[in-house]
């Protein structure tokens, strides 16, 4: 398993905000577009997959044709009444459209710059005989092998099998600094719309046409495949139920009211009706999806389906690979630890000197400590071999002048000290056993001047947990998530790091089979489990995990295998998904609450209202004290519909998510949107009134 | 209110938590896997019982079996009631030789029964036999009872059990909730009526003189022993029209606040026996929180608004304060043994079981009061509720109340481990909605009948509409309790309320069951610090909220244009 490194980034921010923050939600094309489509989505067919807009488009519909048939034998004050409460019943529909329209719209114009990329690329395949014929990128079928060389856009997706480029993946990932691609190995799959920049390579189709990455990003940031999540489908039922019982009170409403001789106008009960059923949430319910799928996009993570991201809030256990996510990619200086009778300034510089060959992240980071701690700064040795590093020899360094320094593996070094008669005194061996008591890698450090070789002391190479890591993983703790570390260290190793990083449990010498079983562990437990990874060899545990997130430098079975697929790459971003998922359903769950309270106030509106004339001690329970029976009923359906407008950029953003225990955010949004949700309507619906009676509406 | 009142409430309330953990600890055992108190005693007639019956006792059943069961068992038990009523004239022990019972009676009767309601559109004591009173009602009162019993240890097999197909063997669950529970709870109560006072007897009626030379008719008959049952069950059909406002049903005080304790005893006692098996004890308390606050609520307001007393004559300078010579509030319809107080008491004990069982005519309470009494029964009898559909009511609302609000902390919702999804919500839906449908099409049929109109509402207006709502409320609710005032008698109400009751008890049993096996194959997620928290004080705050929310906007239109209409008019 391969992981890429990743600059580090403050928490919660992630490289993909930033570059893509610029198209917002609420950008002018995208806002005239919805306009246009909130009209379109009147269309019944599209409105029938929910329930409680549909009721609504039913009863706009009958009260316009109420309107139009009583037009001529009702009094103008009817008609006014009528004619407004058939106008905000058509709004409450088209705000209901406008909230989708608008979640929809970001993803729309980003899939017309996509479409754009795919259809105009052209493709060199390679025929069997070895000669090149130029096709249309979108005509490429599996194990077709194309050539594509600088400056050229990859037709399609596929791996490298000849060759090593330098490509430009921004048209996908929006990061602009070019990455190197190469035949064999973990970093052999390319994207197609993405562009060669430098050398040739030969791609082997694997995607079939219309099912490349492109496709499927398009397809998931337009939402056509958008299909309801599990939470969603139970919400739905829910609504519909709630509707199916106000229908009947209403319904029922009728023959009482005959009974009271006090029949009612069915412009009337259709607007109780439409108050009372759940169309803030009903209206809402589909925006908030695609916006939370959208949310995702933003941090440049796919997620191939809305259930991963339901099941991302769901998480119980977080796998987190130790490299690149908890720690630094590499190993990095700590310490020197001089042998006795040499000064650490001595070890510093002899360490200073073995590293100058050394590339590694490991050898720069002991330059970097000597240079901050003790001053010495990276200096030519004239005339210097420098040894690198082999599988063999274990060891880096350099020779000068009769000199030679020896810098790697305890035993390694131990054993070129006593082939060179020199000695490794017991104390630095026990040093040596001590920091790798600790997790820690020893280096020992010897030279030799002529003489007797002499170890001079160790170098503590420790990994180093990024920091507020801690801090992340104490907040997932409180929301009740596990972290696990998996690491191929040796579990003293892995003790000691998963100790610092503060992580619930780590798994040790981690196998792709271990990772497995760990992940079948806790899902016969019941719980979801999370995980990233990027080799082909992470692909089966990708495909058991709940949520399998893929990175985009990883290959192409591991991006087939996970759910979702992450094309920044960075895996510190699990935490996030979680987190947005988590905010999905709250915003759901919030939105619910408070459409469901506000419609006592509702019910405070409209039913003194409508028995007002036959039972005037009704008016006794007019406590909002609206001014006339109509303004009272029309200030509660404007309500209705304004609240839905007022509430899409609370869909859209989703609500505040404070990474909290359960009990404590049900405290929260209770209060907020259950107890708000009662009191609002109550100041709305009066305020709308003192409006409509200024307005002259009696 | 007096202190022989509060004094009496007290009394009440240290007696149900001394019963509580008892009696719930012991009903756990009897719906457990394991040995329960009394094996010696009961195991071989259960034996011999499953024998005789051909019933496997090991033999669990999925919940399409359970409730195919349940729903075969009531046809039968109403098949039997209806022709035992048509037979009766040819069937032994009818001394007072009642005459043959009517179709549409009859059937309203059986459903009433089978169904656990105990809606009677008839006077007992001049209807039915002493065959039928004891064959055919004691008999659906234990049987009627246990098997709502049985469906709540269905359905809390479900929520306990994870990946089982099975939810439990109704024949052995009515077995033992009858043989090991109520019978002898039943058999020690009639004992204690019998003690009190109340008639235990074979006659039919006794003709005797009184003190002024008049002959007054004395019924008789075995009336201690249906009063136990009757208010153990929850069942409350009386021996007599009148029920436990008869002298000889329910004769002085503590006969009264033996009655209460004995409606309660059950419904309360349950939520232990659910904490118990569900491994959970505070779950229970959570829920018998919930109930009590209901409960206490409809009990202070309906004896706030009696004791405020008639406006009409409070306007009209009319004392009706509580004095040591007068029982204070508005004491029509109560009897002045009671008082008050106690009538309050009963009427909001009586609605929120299911009972149904009256001491005071509820017809006659202030239109507030009165409509505290229907109310309860609107929220769905669920505080406590009846024995064993309480609770299952009131675990229904507990999911709906996770479901509305379980997104909230940002997981898919879980009741005890158990997700809530798409199956559940549905179940819920439909369990949910059936009530509402039963009460408002039900009453908004009526109150346009002419039948309706001309023969049954006596009153006009407002309070017209009241009894007709009351009357589809106590059926579609399974209480029956009745705002009397109304003729229910006819062919009309007779099965439009039978049919209510059918509503009110089988679309609620079913998707139960459904809930019960659908969440039975479920795996438990364990829990952690970011599960929605079913065991605190917030959430029952909660599940009130949606209990009191949920109900109110179903019934609201129709309250306000009955008693709140009414009150307001005075």
């Amino acid at each position: 398993m391969t992981m890429t490194p990743t600059p580090t980034l403050p928490p919660g921010e992630t490289k993909a905000e930033r570059v893509r923050a610029s198209t917002s939600m609420f950008d002018p094309t995208i806002m005239r577009r919805a306009v246009g489509d909130s009209f379109v989505k009147l269309n019944p067919r599209h409105l029938m997959r929910n329930p409680v807009m549909f009721v609504v488009e039913v009863g706009s519909v009958l009260t316009t044709v109420l309107f139009f048939t009583d037009l001529s034998s009702a009094s103008t004050s009817e008609n006014v009444f009528a004619a407004l409460v058939a106008a905000f019943l058509w709004f409450t529909v088209l705000f209901a459209n406008f909230a989708e329209a608008v979640a929809e719209g970001r993803g729309k114009a980003q899939a017309d710059t996509l479409r754009k990329t795919r259809s105009e690329t052209m493709a060199n395949r390679r025929r069997a005989d070895g000669a090149l014929e130029e096709v249309p990128g979108t005509q490429l079928d599996l194990g077709d092998e194309v050539v594509v060389v600088a400056g050229e856009v990859i037709p399609s997706d596929g791996d490298v099998v000849e060759g090593i480029a330098s490509i430009d993946e921004s048209a996908i990932t929006g990061e602009s600094a070019p990455v190197i691609r190469e035949a064999g190995g973990d970093r052999s799959a390319v994207t197609g719309g993405t562009r060669v920049l430098s050398d040739r390579i030969v791609v082997r189709i694997t995607a079939r046409p219309g099912e490349t990455f492109i496709d499927r990003m398009i397809a998931l940031v337009e939402g056509s495949e958008r299909q309801k999540t599990p939470n969603e489908i139970a919400l739905n039922i829910l609504l519909a139920g709630l509707t199916i019982i106000f229908l009947l009170a209403t319904v029922s409403l009728q023959p009482f009211s005959i009974y009271a001789n006090a029949e009612q106008s069915v412009v009337v009960l259709v607007a109780l009706l439409v108050c009372l059923i759940p169309t803030t949430i009903g209206g809402l319910l589909s925006a908030i999806g695609i916006a939370g799928m959208d949310r995702l996009v933003r941090r440049n993570v796919l997620a191939m389906s809305g259930r991963a991201v339901e099941a991302a809030g769901d998480v119980n256990t977080l796998l987190l690979d130790k490299t690149g996510t908890i720690t630094f990619g590499a190993r990095q200086a700590a310490e020197f630890r001089p042998a006795p009778g040499v000064s650490e300034q001595d070890l510093a510089d002899a360490a200073l000197l073995s590293s100058l060959a050394d590339e590694t992240p490991e050898g720069r980071s002991i330059l970097e400590l000597a240079e901050q701690r003790y001053g010495l700064a990276p200096r030519e040795v004239p005339g210097a071999d420098l040894v690198a590093f082999t599988a063999q020899t274990r060891m880096s360094g350099l020779d000068y002048e009769g000199h030679s320094i020896r810098k790697g593996a305890a035993d390694s070094v131990r054993r070129w000290v006593e082939e060179h008669g020199g000695t490794v005194p017991i104390e630095l061996m026990d040093e040596v056993d001590a920091i790798s008591g600790l997790g820690g890698t020893p280096l020992v450090v010897a030279s030799r001047n002529g003489a007797a070789a002499k170890a001079l002391g160790v170098i503590y190479l420790k990994d180093t947990v990024k920091p507020g890591m801690k801090e992340r993983f104490d907040e997932l703790r409180k929301m009740g998530i596990r972290t696990v570390m998996v690491t191929g260290d040796n579990p003293i190793t892995a003790r000691v790091i998963a100790a610092e990083a503060g992580v619930d449990d780590f798994i040790a010498e981690a196998t792709p089979e271990e990772k497995m079983a760990y992940i079948k562990k806790e899902q016969a437990g019941s719980r979801l489990v999370a995980m990233t990874g990027d080799g082909t060899n992470d692909a089966p545990a990708l495909a058991q995990a709940d949520v399998g997130v893929a990175m985009n430098t990883g290959t192409q079975a591991a991006k087939e295998a996970g759910n979702m697929v992450d094309l920044d790459s960075d895996p510190t971003k699990l935490i996030d998904i979680v987190e947005i998922g988590k905010q999905l359903l709250i915003t759901r769950g919030s939105l619910t609450t408070f459409s469901i309270a506000n419609d006592v106030a509702k019910y405070f509106a409209i039913v003194p209202a409508m028995f007002l004339t036959v039972f005037p001690q009704l008016d006794r329970i007019n406590i909002m004290n609206l001014s006339t029976p109509r303004s009272a009923i029309l200030s509660a359906v404007i309500f209705n519909a304004l609240i839905i407008v007022l509430l899409i950029p609370l869909a859209l953003r989703g609500v505040k998510f404070v990474p909290s225990g359960a009990a404590q955010l049900l405290r929260r949004n209770i209060l907020i949107y259950g107890v708000g949700g009662i009191i609002a309507p109550f100041i709305g619906i009066k305020l709308i009134d003192m409006l409509v009676t200024a307005l002259g509406v009696k | 209110m007096s202190a022989a009142a509060w004094a009496q409430l007290a009394f009440l309330i240290v007696l149900l938590a001394i019963a509580i953990p008892r009696l719930g600890g012991y009903m756990a055992k009897v719906y457990g896997d394991g040995s329960a108190p009394g094996d010696r005693l009961f195991l071989p007639v259960e034996r011999a019982i499953y024998r005789w019956c051909r019933v496997d006792p090991e033999r669990e059943q999925r919940w399409t079996v359970y409730a195919f069961s349940v729903l075969a068992f009531s046809v039968v038990g109403l098949l039997l009631l209806y022709a035992m009523q048509r037979l009766q004239t040819v069937l032994p022990f009818n001394p007072t030789h009642a005459p043959r019972v009517g179709e549409a009676l009859s059937f309203n009767t059986a459903t009433s029964f089978v169904t656990n309601t105990n809606w009677q559109s008839y006077s007992p004591e001049s209807t039915l036999s002493n065959f039928t009173q004891m064959v055919g009602l004691t008999v659906q009162n234990f049987v009627s009872a246990a098997a709502g019993m049985a469906v709540m240890a269905a359905l809390i097999r479900g929520l306990a059990r994870r990946r089982s197909d099975t939810v439990g063997n109704f024949w052995v669950d009515l077995t033992r909730t009858t043989l090991r529970i109520l019978i002898p709870i039943a058999f020690v109560g009639a004992l204690v009526y019998v003690c009190a006072g109340v008639v235990q007897n074979l006659h039919g009626f006794d003709v005797v003189k009184t003190l002024e030379g008049r002959s007054q008719v004395i019924p008789g008959g075995p009336s201690a022993s249906q009063e136990a049952i009757k208010m153990l069950g929850t069942n409350g059909g009386g021996f007599f029209n009148v029920n436990s406002a008869h002298p000889l049903s329910n004769p002085n005080g503590f006969s009264d606040l033996f009655g209460l304790f004995f409606i309660l005893l059950i419904p309360v006692s349950l939520t232990y026996t659910y904490g118990k098996m569900v491994g959970e004890q505070r779950q229970g308390w959570v829920l018998l929180a919930v109930m009590v606050v209901i409960w206490a609520l409809v009990v202070g307001l309906t004896t706030m608004f009696e004791l405020n007393g008639n406006p009409k004559l409070t306007a009209a300078g009319a004392n009706q304060a509580t004095t040591t010579s007068q029982p204070g509030g508005n004491l029509e319809g109560k009897d002045v043994r009671f008082g008050t107080p106690a009538s309050a008491a009963w009427c909001a004990s009586t609605t929120g079981t299911s009972n149904g069982s009256v001491n005071s005519m509820h017809d006659s309470y202030t239109p507030l009061g009165g409509m505290m009494c229907m109310i309860h029964m609107k929220l769905g009898e669920i505080s406590p509720g009846g024995v064993g559909v309480g609770l299952n009511g009131m675990l229904v609302l507990a999911l709906l109340a996770v479901f509305i609000a379980g997104l909230m902390v940002g997981r898919t919702p879980e009741y005890l481990g158990k997700k809530i999804q798409a199956t559940e919500v549905k179940l819920v839906v439909l369990y949910i909605l059936a009530m509402p449908v039963a009460v408002l099409i039900g009453t908004a049929v009526a109150i346009v009948t002419p039948s309706v109109l001309n023969g049954s509402v006596s009153n006009p207006g407002p309070h017209g509409f009241s009894e007709v709502l009351y009357a589809f409320t106590s059926a579609g609710n399974n209480n029956g309790s009745a705002f009397a005032g109304i003729t229910a008698n006819t062919q009309f109400m007779n099965i439009a309320l039978g049919i209510a009751m059918l509503i009110g008890r089988y679309f609620l049993i079913i998707p139960t069951l459904a809930l019960a096996g659908a969440l039975a194959r479920k795996d438990k997620v364990p829990a952690s610090a970011g599960t929605f928290p079913t065991d605190t004080p917030l959430f029952a705050g909660l599940l009130f909220g949606v209990i009191v929310v949920v109900a109110g906007l179903t019934f609201f239109p129709a309250l306000a244009l009955g008693p709140i209409v009414e009150q307001l008019g005075i």
